[in-house]
């Protein structure tokens, strides 16, 4: 045990052994003792996992800079060069992410207690939460790619059980399985760009084929300084980093929901609302984010990818913004933001920002999870109505979830008060004033310069839709404000979300860099020597002016909109354009077209493979044995009606003989004594008759 | 260097379950005179399965207590001749690739003993396979473990073929008395099929034989041409023999041994014959089917083309890759359409054996490691999804997946367990299927890049089919047809309890697996390697 | 007259022989048959013991005509025998109708 060794493995085994509890005996537990003993083993041991993420971190401040606190386990596999370790480390980057995850994941489970009170499945839900805490644990803290796969695998599957939660509706499972299958298409690219970096760094191409060339090691630590090595080589014509950051990406794109594998976030709002503000906004989905993060030194290599996540990002949070403007349901309104935010998460990360895209992740997970959770409060107090055109002037009943919603709105929108503009407006600087991309730096900059106006707009818009107006009743109710296990957790959130901005001011107010920046630095080294556009302070004056400048317009007309909910504007303009309001309120029907063309074309596919199978290459097996069975017939008739046949003609042609002749056997004395009569003449006849010719 | 006897524990592991065989045939003969009852025979022979099958896996783990795996060789030794006159050998022997088919071997038989208990099972099902002619079932299985057993333990490659014929009866039997509804079609379907295999595989074995060097058997005596495996590879090298029918020698032979071991992995197109025989094939008899029979079609690669025929497998490698990922993707296709869920678990065994195909082909220690263990996590996972489906169709009397829906509900366990091993074959990280398939790509994907990238398209789809079966018949509303199932059994759970337990360990510590072959296989592969070189 | 010689001998054996096969194949009953069986014989008789005495002076001729008389008594009461089961059984000793060994 060397200075920096500490049982990391506990953060995430903690979890584990609660998942373990509640999932095997959750059932019986819950049935004897009730809900009190199942989230006291399903929230204390997350916390616990917290206060040792937290105790982790304290050591790793005492450590010299570069290095990371290790927690090695044993060898997991080792096959020839291939070696990976069971083993887990914590740098700065995985500090902050353990961090987050456990405190705003510990966080939820107690918003949980009081959300999922007197559900059925309350064990199971604690079960799967705890779970994935230890998948997403595993994922921040794994010490190398393979045991970080883990991770990534193990919170798809999480988020597959928790959107299908509800089970006994079909289309929460439906959604499931959906998210389950486009993050596997995504892992396809993880994996395809695994297998390029492996092959890459372990061996060389010959003229006659591949060779390893030895040592070589898939430890995050050990990576940055091997990855040179791969630079040089290409495949498929391309350069061995450029296929291996895109490759990633695919995978990342299909954790973050970027396009154009974006399409299982909004459906996995089928989910209970915990699950949404824990896997579908502030942890799992942030993983793709993580990962570029964490490979920054491979993509730093390479503009062209760094360019394709920076605009793919960019592309995906203008297109979410759009759909978020239109949607009713306010889950889906944050899903959608969701998808944005992301989006803007990996512009940060694509032009080189690794850690304004990475403290965008954080204050998202803060913000975000606070309007999820908001929503939550919201969807209890109105008995599981989702649709905002039925909601409004909630503000009255519920004060702290409304002001809890109002603080994150301020800080997701993009005011110089929370931590949400101090985030996005890094990211939209550095977009601006780069210059390692293959494209201009404002180009990124001005899709996501429009759609923070847009997520303004939609934000203020469900904040008014929701919260101000007249009041309705539910079930002849007033709607109430919820619990305090549930409130209380709404205001932790929002202090979070506005005290998350001390991390990150930015540099141009302190004239030091802010205290995330430096905290990173020693994980994002490679990115110092990115090239910039080189503007001065006044142009980050300046769009840092026009940030806020369009947010307050995003405020300013859905305050004009939608404030009170007494304007017909909204409701006029759509019907002026009906067909454009169509097309964005059912997403573009991006999910129709993959229906029509992929869905159906992979079902398709299924069968004419199974049909084929049926029929020809069985066909051609059972057909083979007809064959033979044809020939069979064949040789079976021959045998009987010719070589049998001409056995039983000698014998029939004798007995046909023997029935004729048998007349001569009159029975009759007289007869024989005839015949031997006439035989002797006719011998003594012949007698003589011989000895005369040949006498 | 000759191997002399250093052991016969191979020959009791071997034998133990042949002396099963032998009592219930006495007890049966007896049956008169002793004059037994039915209940009393069939009880007593059950526990003879029992305990023999429970005999061979416990001496399974002496054999892996003693095992060196740093040592290459052959270990544990039978030798001694057999039949004089035909030079044929009694040599057995294990090695870093035996072993662990060994293992399996013995732990999936007792597995599929305590599947064949009625234990739990309602008293007015009288026609279940449990309760029919239980001795002579019981006495099939035993001998079947027999034949399987000395297949993987067989050096002498006469043996090797005997063994490997003795398997094919009891498993035409087992299928076509025991089955279902069609059985008598598909064990002789299976029956034809493997023939042919064995057949090509009888016509590869002479002709090694009369092209192999003089040397001596292990008495001593000297011999014109030899069976012995070890010598075959060793002291021949059949790539300068002339022409045969036209064709290079080796290449012809190779493709015999090779059509006659991809019948039984089987390789596309080779394999429609799983489907029918798992269909109607009992549960434990699909169990053992999945879990090793299916072994022996790559172990006969690994054990007698390439070390004997390097030349031709060398010459063959991208046509083993291009039929290893038709296999996977393809048959994950087929998957996607079935409606029977035995069906989709025996095409999903033929996706899943492709991964060996491919890994084999690429001659790299990951990919040879990674095809090995694909094998042993394939012989892990199978036995347990087939013994899933028995447990369904014990209760419900059919497999049609549209025809459950919402049984996560009524049979939670049941559900947890389905789902774990649906998780560890779709290569879920974390369990062990993920381990051998990420290693098999690996190891392929510097020789094979694309084929490992379309391979990869498997894994996908692999998710989507296992996926849509979990919601088709553990989701949605109960369907009230089955509401008063119930959920597992003690049978069912010793059966399936400890294969989830290896899926769970061997997934976050396959070492000590993998350290059991690394060493052996790679000095398999090394010339081969070289040959094409890497 | 002449000597009675050989010829004459021959000349009366024949004519005895042809009486024999007459009776035989004419007469119905089987006592005539055997009758004339009996002439067949003594027709044969009478010739070996004429060669024998005209022959070659040697005895052999009239031994075989001792074992014929002997043989023939021997056979007509066998014959005379069956002839009785016949008449027994079928009630007849019609030869034309004892034909049940009629193929």
């Amino acid at each position: 045990m060397g200075e920096n060794t500490f049982p990391l493995w506990l953060i995430p085994f903690l979890p584990l052994v609660g998942a373990f509890i509640n999932g095997a005996f959750g059932y019986r537990l819950q049935r004897r003792f009730g809900e009190p003993v199942i989230s006291a083993i399903g929230v204390s041991l997350p916390w616990i996992s917290f206060i040792l993420a937290a105790i982790g971190f304290v050591k790793l401040q005492g450590l010299p800079e570069g290095q990371a606190v290790i927690s090695q386990l044993w060898t997991w596999v080792e096959v020839g060069e291939f070696k990976v370790d069971m083993a887990f480390a914590m740098d700065p980057l995985s500090a902050m992410m353990a961090l987050a995850v456990t405190f705003v994941g510990s966080l939820i489970h107690i918003y949980s207690i009081g959300y999922m009170h007197k559900d059925d499945g309350y064990w199971r839900f604690f079960c799967y939460m705890n779970l994935f805490m230890f998948a997403m644990l595993t994922l921040v803290l794994a010490d190398n790619l393979l045991l970080m796969f883990v991770g990534w695998e193990g919170v798809g599957l999480c988020s597959y059980l928790l959107i299908g939660f509800w089970y006994k509706d079909l289309n929460n499972a439906k959604a499931g399985m959906k998210a389950f299958v486009v993050n596997r298409i995504g892992d396809f690219g993880f994996l395809i760009g695994f297998f390029i970096l492996f092959w890459s760094l372990g061996g060389e191409w010959s003229e006659a084929g591949y060779r390893t060339t030895g040592a070589f090691s898939l430890h995050f630590g050990s990576l940055p300084a091997m990855i040179d090595s791969m630079a040089t080589k290409t495949l498929w014509g391309v350069p061995a980093p450029t296929l291996v950051g895109i490759f990633f990406f695919i995978g990342a794109a299909g954790k973050s929901a970027q396009i154009p594998l974006y399409i299982w976030l909004p459906d996995a709002m089928a989910g209970p609302t915990p699950v949404s503000a824990l896997i579908h906004a502030a942890t799992m989905v942030t993983a793709g984010v993580y990962m570029v993060a964490r490979m920054n030194f491979l993509y730093v290599l390479t503009p062209t990818a760094m360019t394709v996540v920076a605009l793919v990002g960019a592309v995906t949070a203008l297109f979410a913004a759009t759909i978020g403007c239109f949607q009713y349901d306010i889950k889906k309104v944050l899903a959608y933001s969701t998808v944005s935010q992301l989006g803007f998460m990996f512009i940060g990360v694509g032009v080189g920002a690794y850690w304004a895209g990475t403290y965008h992740l954080l204050t998202h997970a803060f913000f975000k999870a606070c309007l999820f959770l908001c929503a939550g409060s919201v969807i209890l107090a109105m008995h599981h109505e989702q649709d905002m055109r039925k909601m409004g002037g909630l503000g009255k009943p519920m004060p702290l979830t409304r002001w809890t919603y109002w603080i994150a709105c301020v800080a997701i929108a993009g005011f110089p008060v929370a931590s949400g503009f101090f985030s996005k407006d890094e990211i939209l600087w550095q977009a601006f004033n780069t210059d390692a991309l293959l494209i201009p730096g404002w180009i990124p900059w001005l899709l996501g310069f429009v759609a923070a106006g847009l997520t303004s707009f939609y934000m203020w818009r469900s904040y008014f839709m929701t919260f101000t107006g007249k009041t309705p009743e539910v079930h002849g109710h007033e709607p109430e404000e919820q619990r305090p296990a549930v409130t209380g957790v709404l205001v932790i959130l929002a202090i979070g979300a506005i005290l998350a901005s001390f991390l990150g001011l930015p540099h141009l107010w302190m004239h030091i860099p802010s205290a995330i920046q430096q905290f990173l630095s020693p994980v994002f080294g490679a990115a110092a020597n990115l090239k910039t556009a080189g503007y001065g302070h006044g142009t980050e004056w300046l769009l840092m002016i026009a940030s806020v400048g369009v947010a307050t317009l995003g405020l300013g007309i859905a305050w004009w909109l939608y404030r009170g909910r007494t304007s017909t504007i909204p409701e006029r303009v759509l019907k002026t354009f009906p067909r454009i309001h169509k097309v964005v309120y059912n997403k573009y029907y991006v999910d129709e077209a993959y229906q029509a063309t992929a869905i159906r074309g992979f079902l398709g596919l299924s069968r004419l493979s199974a049909w084929f199978d049926f029929k020809i290459v069985d066909g051609m097996v059972n057909g083979a044995g007809t064959i033979t069975r044809a020939f069979a017939w064949i040789d079976g008739a021959i045998d009987t009606y010719i070589v049998d046949g001409i056995v039983n003609l000698v014998a029939q042609t004798v007995k046909a003989i023997g029935a004729r002749l048998r007349r001569t056997q009159t029975g009759r004395l007289p007869t024989y004594l005839a015949g031997l009569v006439i035989g002797v003449i006719v011998l003594i006849v012949l007698t003589r008759f011989l000895s005369d010719v040949y006498g | 260097m000759p191997y002399h006897t250093t052991s016969t524990l191979l020959t009791w592991i071997t034998f133990v379950p042949a002396i099963g065989v032998g009592v219930i045939g006495l007890l049966l003969g007896l049956k008169p005179l002793l004059k037994l009852k039915q209940g009393t025979l069939d009880r007593l022979s059950r526990l003879l399965a029992l305990i023999c099958s429970g005999a061979s896996m416990v001496m399974c783990i002496a054999l892996w207590s003693g095992f060196d795996s740093t040592n290459t060789g052959i270990q544990f030794v039978h030798h001694a001749v057999w039949i004089q006159a035909f030079n044929i050998e009694y040599f057995l022997g294990v090695d870093g690739l035996s072993i662990t088919m060994i293992m399996l071997t013995g732990l999936i038989c007792f597995v599929a003993v305590v599947a064949s208990m009625p234990w739990g099972l309602p008293k007015e099902n009288k026609e279940h396979f449990s309760r029919r002619s239980v001795p002579g079932y019981m006495a099939m299985i035993l001998l079947l473990e027999m034949g399987m057993l000395g297949v993987f333990c067989a050096l002498d490659f006469f043996l090797f073929y005997v063994f490997w014929e003795i398997m094919l009866l009891p498993m035409y039997f087992l299928i076509g008395i025991w089955g279902g509804p069609r059985r008598e079609y598909a064990a002789i379907k299976f029956f034809l099929y493997t023939l042919a295999g064995s057949m090509l595989m009888l016509l590869g074995m002479i002709a090694l034989y009369f092209a192999s060097n003089p040397t001596t058997l292990i008495d001593g005596s000297p011999c014109a041409h030899t069976f012995n495996l070890i010598k075959l590879a060793t002291e021949n090298d059949f790539g300068t023999a002339g022409m045969l029918l036209g064709v290079a020698f080796p290449k012809i032979v190779w493709i015999g041994l090779f059509i006659a071991f991809a019948i039984k992995i089987p390789m596309f197109p080779f394999h429609t014959w799983l489907p029918d025989a798992h269909v109607e094939a009992p549960t434990p008899v699909s169990v053992i089917l999945a879990g090793v029979l299916l072994k022996m079609g790559i172990y006969g690669i690994l054990r007698i083309c390439l070390p004997i025929l390097p030349e031709a497998t060398v010459w063959a490698r991208y046509g083993i890759a291009i039929f290893g990922v038709i296999n996977i993707v393809y048959a994950a296709f087929v998957c996607m359409a079935q409606k029977d869920l035995k069906k989709l678990i025996a095409y999903s065994s033929v996706s899943h054996m492709g991964f060996c195909l491919l890994g084999l082909a690429a001659f790299t220690s990951q990919g040879i490691s990674g095809c090995v263990y694909q094998m042993w996590n394939h012989g892990i996972i199978s036995p347990a999804l087939f013994l899933i489906t028995g447990v369904i169709y014990d209760r419900a009397h059919h497999r049609e997946i549209e025809g459950f829906g919402g049984l996560a509900k009524q049979m939670p366990e049941y559900s947890a367990i389905v789902g774990l091993a649906f998780m560890a074959s779709l290569g879920l990280p974390g369990l062990n299927g993920f381990i051998s398939e990420a290693l098999c790509l690996v190891g392929a994907f510097p020789v094979f890049t694309l084929l490992t990238v379309v391979s990869v398209l498997g894994v996908v789809i692999t998710a989507a089919y296992y996926l849509w079966t979990i919601q088709r018949m553990f989701l949605g509303p109960l369907n009230q047809k089955y509401a008063n199932l119930a959920d597992l059994n003690w049978r069912e759970r010793f059966t399936l309890y400890p294969l989830a337990a290896i899926m769970i360990i061997l997934g976050v510590y396959p070492m000590p697996i993998l350290h059991l072959m690394n060493q052996t296989l790679d000095e398999l592969v090394a010339p081969l390697a070289a040959a094409v070189g890497l | 007259m002449s000597h009675v010689g050989l010829e004459h001998f021959l000349v009366v054996g024949a004519i005895l022989f042809t009486l024999g096969i007459v009776c035989v194949l004419t007469r119905r009953n089987a006592v005539a048959v055997l009758i004339g069986i009996e002439l067949i014989l003594n027709a044969a008789g009478l010739n070996l013991i004429a060669f024998s005495r005209y022959g070659g002076q040697s005895l052999e001729g009239s031994v075989f005509v001792l074992f014929i008389i002997v043989l023939a008594a021997a056979e007509a009461a066998v014959a005379l025998a069956l002839i009785l089961a016949i008449q027994r059984r079928l009630k007849t000793v019609d030869v034309d109708r004892t034909d049940s060994l009629k193929g």
